[in-house]
């Protein structure tokens, strides 16, 4: 067995099981407010590389017809990008909850499940038709370098993600824990009527819940988008997947728990890798499954007793 | 029972029939519409009685239907040609197509056991999920399967076997086989509606511990409703995979277990009719869609317009066409001698 190699597929799982994690938190943070599986999220991630890969296409950062070497884009821009990305993206998310979710807050669990599906789709087959259906490049927001630690590579990429990831989860956890907003977010995914009867504005705390998740979302599909490189309109269908399974497995509604979860996901993908990569795709539902019937709550979940 | 065999047997008569009209008089490129109306029509039926009935959310029927198919195909073309290459199609003999089906359906069937009982103690999103997982495996496990051609599948499946008397029908008689199952399908879902057991799976649905409380026993009833649904799923499967003549384990994806729930929630969940209904919407839309898709240059467009008219239906009337209802029954028990004998609504 060859360690290095191990290792190195440990690394880049790390990488994965962080973009696995930005994602994860939008899923957790909708169903602990709403128990609602948003699957539209994964494709809020979808236009999160969109929407920064179009204005540096603009820009022309991109490699021409000619094969010309694609310019690298000045960081303040990158900058400047992934602010756009991120707030065009909660404004999407903010979008998706008024038009489709709120109007059926009161009808049940599955409508909006279903129609969950039919955002998800909607956005999946719309960027179809508005982006194309083949794959871009995207463009070149760093230059990719890789340093190699007694034979393990890692690439600048796969650092600036884990790096991202571990302070926009830091930030998140500062918000809700520390916050009157953050507070009220806590209040609200308690229960609707006391956060209402505290004066919490419960309508103005979903919308925010789902601005936070999708403006991460952005990020994650961003990091994505550098590292792959690049970026087609279904390629939120397996990050979804995937990221919905980090947020059970680490515990629905707990933020620690969709980085934990993420994390371990990544890492235990990218292992079984080393031995088959067809059978590492199931890896992830496996151990969703043995998540499901050992402990449903996921790992710092909290079960949720049934009432009589 | 001796008055259901009739009426199947009725039936089978029509469906030769109906096959004969299709094949003299309807062109092929709707011939193949209906045919594909009547296989979403199985699938849809058979998982009614999982979502619909018991109330378990199940989202992971693409996983059933690939069971059926790739152990059906697998089957019949072993036992028509020996041998998996590619080569020119045959049709499959009489005993070794109804062996495939049952083998399918049965192979389906135990799966549907296997995947209900351990998630039996999960409930709604998290059976859905789980369920999803299950069919998500089920199609890696295939794709790892050199046996069965792996990522490319099975190809040369032999095509259905011919009728007496169809010898020179063109598109041979899929029509027939596969209205044959809908037609079985149907006739067995109404029976089961009003049987104790359908009764029972209700009672589950509406409050699990007071059916418990009833005497109904809930995981038994649960685990039963997986069998049924994946049952029907396996032939729909096998059928697919002979009327394509070859299946990949990609033809079944999570895009597709999801299109089966979405033609029960937009014809009305537990509504038999609106299961029907939805099937034929949802497998017709696309089709028809797609010249307007093309003249206009727009990829993508049938499928936005499908979730458009998905989310509308949702905000508007989130139970469905029909609801619970079941609003041609009057006009079936007419057709159906023998189906129900309370009084209706």
């Amino acid at each position: 067995m060859d360690f290095t190699q191990l290792l190195q597929n440990m690394t880049n799982g790390v990488a994965k099981g962080s973009c696995y994690a930005l994602v994860a938190v939008g899923y957790t943070m909708v169903y602990g407010v709403l128990q609602l599986i948003n699957f539209a999220h994964s494709d809020v991630y979808m236009l999160g590389a969109y929407f920064a890969y179009w204005p540096a296409k603009w820009m022309g950062y991109l490699p021409d017809e000619k094969g010309g070497r694609a310019q690298d884009v000045p960081l303040a821009l990158v900058g400047l990008f992934v602010v756009g990305s991120m707030v065009a993206c909660a404004a999407v998310g903010a979008l998706i909850e008024r038009a489709a979710y709120r109007p059926l807050r009161n009808s049940g669990r599955l409508a909006p499940l279903i129609t969950a599906i039919g955002v998800s789709l909607l956005l999946e087959y719309g960027g179809q038709m508005v982006f194309g259906t083949e794959p871009r490049l995207f463009p070149t927001f760093v230059e990719a370098q890789s340093y190699d630690v007694g034979g393990v590579k890692f690439a600048n990429t796969s650092i600036i993600i884990v790096v991202t990831a571990a302070v926009l989860m830091g930030a998140l956890t500062l918000f809700v824990n520390h916050t009157r907003q953050g507070r009220a977010l806590r209040a609200v995914s308690h229960s609707f009527n006391n956060a209402r009867l505290m004066g919490i504005n419960v309508n103005a705390t979903i919308t925010m819940t789902f601005m936070l998740g999708s403006s991460l979302a952005a990020v994650g599909g961003i990091l994505v988008a550098m590292d792959q490189p690049t970026i087609t309109p279904l390629m939120g269908l397996r990050m979804g997947l995937k990221a919905f399974v980090a947020a059970v497995l680490g515990g629905i509604g707990s933020i620690p728990g969709a980085a934990l979860g993420g994390l371990l996901l990544g890492v235990s993908e990218s292992v079984v890798a080393y031995w088959s990569t067809t059978y590492s795709e199931a890896v992830a539902f496996l151990i969703l499954i043995g998540v499901l019937l050992v402990r449903p709550a996921g790992i710092l979940g909290s079960a949720a007793r049934e009432k009589v | 029972m001796a008055r259901n065999f009739l009426v199947m047997l009725g039936l089978l008569a029509g469906c030769y029939g109906f096959n004969f009209v299709l094949a003299e008089f309807i062109e092929v490129v709707y011939v193949d519409y209906i045919n594909l109306c009547g296989l979403a029509i199985i699938l849809a039926v058979g998982l009614n009685v999982i979502n619909g009935l018991a109330g378990q959310f199940s989202l992971g029927h693409a996983g059933f239907m690939s069971v059926g198919a790739f152990a059906g195909a697998y089957a019949s073309i072993m036992l028509t040609y020996g041998v998996i290459e590619s080569g020119p199609l045959s049709f499959a003999s009489m005993g070794s197509f109804l062996l495939c089906l049952a083998l399918s359906g049965l192979s389906a069937a135990a799966v549907g056991a296997l995947v209900g009982a351990p998630t039996l103690r999960l409930k709604g999103d998290y059976l859905a999920i789980a369920t999803l997982g299950f069919a998500e495996i089920t199609r890696i496990v295939l794709t790892a399967q050199d046996a069965i051609g792996g990522p490319t599948g099975l190809k040369r499946i032999p095509k259905m076997p011919l009728l007496p008397g169809a010898e020179k029908w063109d598109g041979g008689t899929s029509t027939f086989w596969i209205y044959a199952f809908v037609c079985l399908v149907i006739l067995l879902s109404l029976n089961l509606q009003r049987s104790t057991f359908g009764r029972a799976l209700i009672c589950v649905r509406e409050n699990e511990l007071a059916a418990e409380t009833m005497g109904v026993r809930a995981a038994r009833m649960k685990v039963m409703a997986f069998v049924y649904g994946a049952f029907f799923a396996g032939i729909a499967g096998c059928l697919y995979a002979h009327y394509q003549h070859s299946v990949r384990p990609d033809d079944f994806t999570t895009v597709r277990s999801i299109e089966v729930v979405v033609m029960l929630v937009l014809g009305g969940l537990g509504s038999l009719t609106g299961a029907v209904v939805g099937a034929v919407i949802v497998t017709l839309m696309p089709q028809f869609l797609r010249p307007l898709e093309e003249f206009l240059n727009l990829s993508g467009l049938s499928m936005v317009v499908y979730a458009a008219l998905l989310l509308l239906m949702m905000l508007f009337r989130p139970q469905g066409i029909f609801g619970q209802r079941e609003l041609s029954l009057k006009l079936l028990r007419r057709l159906v001698p023998g189906a129900g004998r309370e009084s209706g609504p």
